[in-house]
């Protein structure tokens, strides 16, 4: 059965939207295979806008692993906009993939990865663009198979209705696992139907299929228990986590789009997670242990990104990247590599301390010293406590110092407000902070010539955090909080010129909350927003607070919780979260005794220099940190001429 | 800077919904990777020496775009030609490559020759519209810039605008009798530019004339306008020969 391009289709509607390229594929290194001579066929999906959805390194990664199989092909998607999707629906043209124009329905699998729980209502709508069931309950032999991976899958029972299926973890090894699963079933003349398959992914325990579990709620509407609904499916699914990164040093070939996407430059994750222990951290809980890749790898990476992608930035990525053990060597080697041509390194997130001027040095030798980012976090010293962010003040004000000393003339400054346990006083000690850290710059500089940005976003309670059980801030707490801020910085005479300030209103992150920590009855909220128009939810210019509230409203009617049960409620220790069949390998004993630590100030340490505390997750998983120092060098490339 | 070579390409195909913007970050990275010894601006925040005249718009084909690069060390213009067309998605495809010589490349570029294709309009009705087009002494239309709606004159750039008919079997999707009406039109580089959907609105204004599918541009030539043709002549001709005028 072969499949026809929706090209000629699509082309006659191109010239009426905006940024028509961002539909039409062909970017470098993406890779079209031959329909008929694959037996097991992917579209995988950013549920964003391409501009945002193409450089996502998940993306790049499965696609370019998925097509190194020989029977497996793999094609991408993104959300369109809504001046194309009403030309599609008039017309009548499919949700297609960007790379053979393919209707996304005749694939095998439907894989979307999420970063965040505000793609929810664009994967709606390409589903039903596709012409695929909302409900996986109403999906037939033809539909593929909706699977959810990424951060967000970490908790899928707010989509639970949608999906077929979530994947907790790495994806390299559990999509080509899932891949062989699916082409043994195909050839053996798929038995049992799209539940047989279903049951045999189910049963490897590496993958959540939602409909296989019963949820039973108490009367006040907690949950009382998540049991399996058939024999053979495990109580508990388990997290993926690749060990040896070495050993997988995607992307090779890396998607360079013509149109203009929010990050132009190439990225090499030098290390996937990190054990700070930061408690708002869910990208450090759930990605435990840490794992390096060598000195020698990332150097490899580099050069072939540049010479694949033709791109002049390369970023070097992890959770906290100056903690890479041999950090010093990548950023001298690199900067060493590639001074005078044009190449520039970055370095996205920064630590606090007077090593990482060091390392912004270096990498800047290409270019020029504007400004440098660092994240205290909390305001006040307690604060920074609770969330086990161990940067002191003195700390702070000694590396903002090095930086101006040496030349860099902007200083910006993340926090977050609505942490547990915040008072006033404590988002006011950001103001504090950043006229400290001017008045610093001035006179290590002898120059009124420095400025500080703070910028400032709304916490919210994650699944698998420590803070899983704590009541998230509402939106009136902090917002007033935010303008107690903004007019103690304006009005300070001294100060207030020479410091900005960026952030948002609360309201966003209550839905965040909503979905973040929701169970399956939220799926309703989420499908009558949509029906409602909800689309693009991480674009301010799209989301609508107001509309996720009615909605909620009425979806939740007759139900005994409603939206501040979800966000703003404290949980007791021994309710039944929603995703606590979902195992990242944390111990939730340890996540309880951590989260009451926070509450009483105390700090726990990095398992890389100190020993285990036991969060449970290395021998939970079958891992181990892997870490360096290699103690080997990077070389200097041969120059050819 | 040792050597300036100036660059035909064409735009074809998909590659048409490329903006000006997308092609100058194309080129960029094509550059690079084809080890080009491209020039650099000095200052704070420095740029490839790669400069662009008379890009076409984004939806529209073009067989003749131009571009400027300058070289740190002599390079053949051939080599060039092939290296720069390999590193560049199928779609943006490098013709033509020659070192500048003398005088200013855009300058040259007087006008261009246009071919629009309309399929499944009607030949006596595009007849018409474009006598009565051309026979106007103004056609005032309006578009949106990005400065809000502009009005201006369509008609005074227009060299000359030919109809004609072609058989429909290159666009599939037509019927068995479904013609392909082709405009053929020579406008000049003036202020504000006059582009090809500006004349299809003239036509629509002076004579109703209104195509019942969206119309497919493609620029196939532009450069000095030849006094005896009335057609744009090879703007790189003069960098060939050696001298300008």
């Amino acid at each position: 059965m072969s499949v026809e391009s929706l090209f000629p289709r699509l082309e006659a509607l191109l010239p009426k939207v905006q940024k028509p390229i961002q539909y039409v594929g062909g970017e470098l290194n993406s890779t079209v295979k031959d329909w008929d001579e694959a037996t097991v066929r992917w579209a995988l999906m950013y549920p964003d806008a391409y501009e945002v959805g193409l450089p996502n390194q998940g993306v790049q990664i499965l696609y370019e692993i998925l097509n190194e199989l020989p029977e497996t092909l793999a094609e991408r998607t993104y959300a369109v906009w809504p001046d194309l999707e009403k030309l599609m629906r008039a017309e009548g043209v499919p949700q297609f993939t960007v790379d053979a124009h393919r209707p996304v329905r005749a694939f095998d699998v439907l894989g979307l990865s999420f970063s965040t729980e505000l793609g929810y209502t664009n994967m709606l709508t390409a589903l039903d663009l596709a012409g695929i069931p909302l409900s996986a309950a109403d999906r037939g032999p033809d539909d593929p198979i909706v699977l959810a991976g990424g951060h967000a899958a970490f908790n899928p029972e707010p989509i639970a209705d949608f999906i077929d299926a979530a994947v907790l973890g790495d994806g390299e090894q559990i999509a080509i696992a899932i891949s062989e699963v699916i082409r043994e079933w195909k050839a053996e003349g798929e038995p049992g139907g799209r539940d047989g398959v279903l049951l045999r992914l189910a049963e490897t325990g590496g993958v959540y299929v939602p409909r296989f579990y019963d949820v039973e709620y108490l009367p006040d509407g907690r949950i009382k228990r998540v049991v399996p609904n058939r024999s053979g499916v495990p109580s508990r699914v388990f997290k993926h986590t690749v060990m040896d990164l070495d050993e997988w040093p995607y992307p090779k070939k890396p998607l360079v789009p013509l149109a203009e996407t929010v990050h132009e430059r190439f990225s090499v994750e030098i290390f996937r997670g990190c054990t700070r222990g930061c408690r708002f951290c869910q990208a450090g809980m759930i990605t435990r242990p840490v794992r390096e890749r060598s000195i020698t790898t990332i150097g490899a990476m580099v050069d072939n990104g540049i010479r694949e992608s033709g791109f002049s930035e390369v970023g070097l990525l992890s959770l906290s990247s100056a903690d890479h053990s041999e950090i010093g060597e990548v950023a001298k080697g690199l900067a060493d590599r590639y001074e005078g041509s044009n190449v520039s390194l970055s370095l996205p997130s920064t630590r606090v301390d007077a090593f990482n001027i060091d390392l912004a040095n270096e990498f800047s030798r290409n270019g020029r010293r504007s400004g440098l980012t660092f994240a205290p976090e909390g305001g006040s010293e307690r604060m920074r406590k609770v969330i086990n962010k161990m940067v002191s003040e003195e700390d702070l004000i000694r590396t903002v110092t090095t930086a101006y000393s040496q030349g860099w003339r902007q200083v910006k400054l993340y926090f977050m407000c609505g942490l547990p346990t915040e008072e006033d006083v404590d988002v006011l000690g950001i103001a504090d902070l950043a006229k400290k850290v001017i008045q610093a710059g001035r006179e290590a500089t002898g120059s009124r010539d420095v400025r500080c940005t703070v910028s400032i976003g709304g916490f919210v309670p994650k699944p698998h955090t420590p803070f899983q059980w704590a009541a998230q801030a509402d939106h009136e707490t902090v917002d007033r909080r935010l303008r107690e801020l903004r007019n103690t910085l304006r009005n300070d005479k001294q100060y207030g010129k020479a410091i900005g300030m960026r952030y948002h209103d609360g309201k966003p992150s209550i839905v965040e909350g909503l979905l973040s920590r929701g169970d399956r009855r939220v799926g309703k909220i989420i499908q009558k927003v949509w029906e409602d128009g909800g689309r693009f939810d991480g674009w301010s210019e799209h989301f609508s607070y107001d509309r996720w509230m009615a909605c909620a409203a009425e979806a939740l009617d007759g139900e005994p919780v409603d939206v501040d049960w979800y966000t703003v409620r404290e949980r007791e220790e021994h309710e039944v979260l929603p995703w606590d069949h979902l195992d990242a390998g944390l111990d939730r004993e340890w996540l309880w005794q951590d989260w009451q630590d926070a509450v009483n100030d105390v700090e726990v340490e990095d398992c890389r220099w100190t020993p285990c505390y036991d969060c449970g997750v290395c021998p939970t998983m079958g891992t181990e940190i892997q870490i360096g120092p290699t103690g080997r060098k990077l070389l200097p490339l041969t120059v050819v001429s | 800077m040792a050597q300036r070579l100036r660059v035909r390409y064409a735009k074809r195909g998909r590659l048409r919904f490329t903006s000006h913007r997308d092609i100058s970050r194309a080129v960029e990275r094509a550059v690079r990777r084809a080890d080009i010894p491209v020039a650099f601006s000095a200052g704070f925040s420095p740029h490839p020496r790669i400069s662009y005249a008379g890009a076409a718009p984004t939806g529209v084909a073009s067989e003749a775009e131009y571009l400027e690069i300058a070289v740190t060390r002599p390079c053949r213009p051939q080599e060039l030609r092939a290296a720069l067309d390999a590193s560049l998605p199928p779609g943006l495809d490098v013709l033509d490559v020659v070192e500048a010589r003398a005088g200013s490349l855009a300058d040259r570029l007087e006008g261009s020759l246009w071919e629009v294709r309309l399929p499944g309009a009607d030949p006596v009705a595009a007849e018409g519209a474009v006598k009565e087009f051309m026979t106007a002494g103004e056609v005032a239309v309006e578009r949106l810039t990005k400065k809000g709606m502009r009005n201006f004159d369509a008609r005074g750039a227009v060299a000359s605008l030919v109809s004609l008919t072609a058989d429909q079997d290159d666009h599939g999707e037509g019927g068995p009798n479904q013609s392909c009406v082709i405009l053929r039109m020579v406008v000049r580089h003036e202020t504000p530019a006059v582009r090809p959907d500006d004349v299809l609105m003239g036509l629509r204004l002076v004579a109703d004339f209104a195509p019942p599918s969206p119309p497919s541009v493609t620029r196939l030539a532009q450069g000095p306008l030849d006094a005896s043709t009335g057609e744009p002549a090879d703007p790189l001709e003069a960098d060939r020969v050696g001298g300008d005028q």
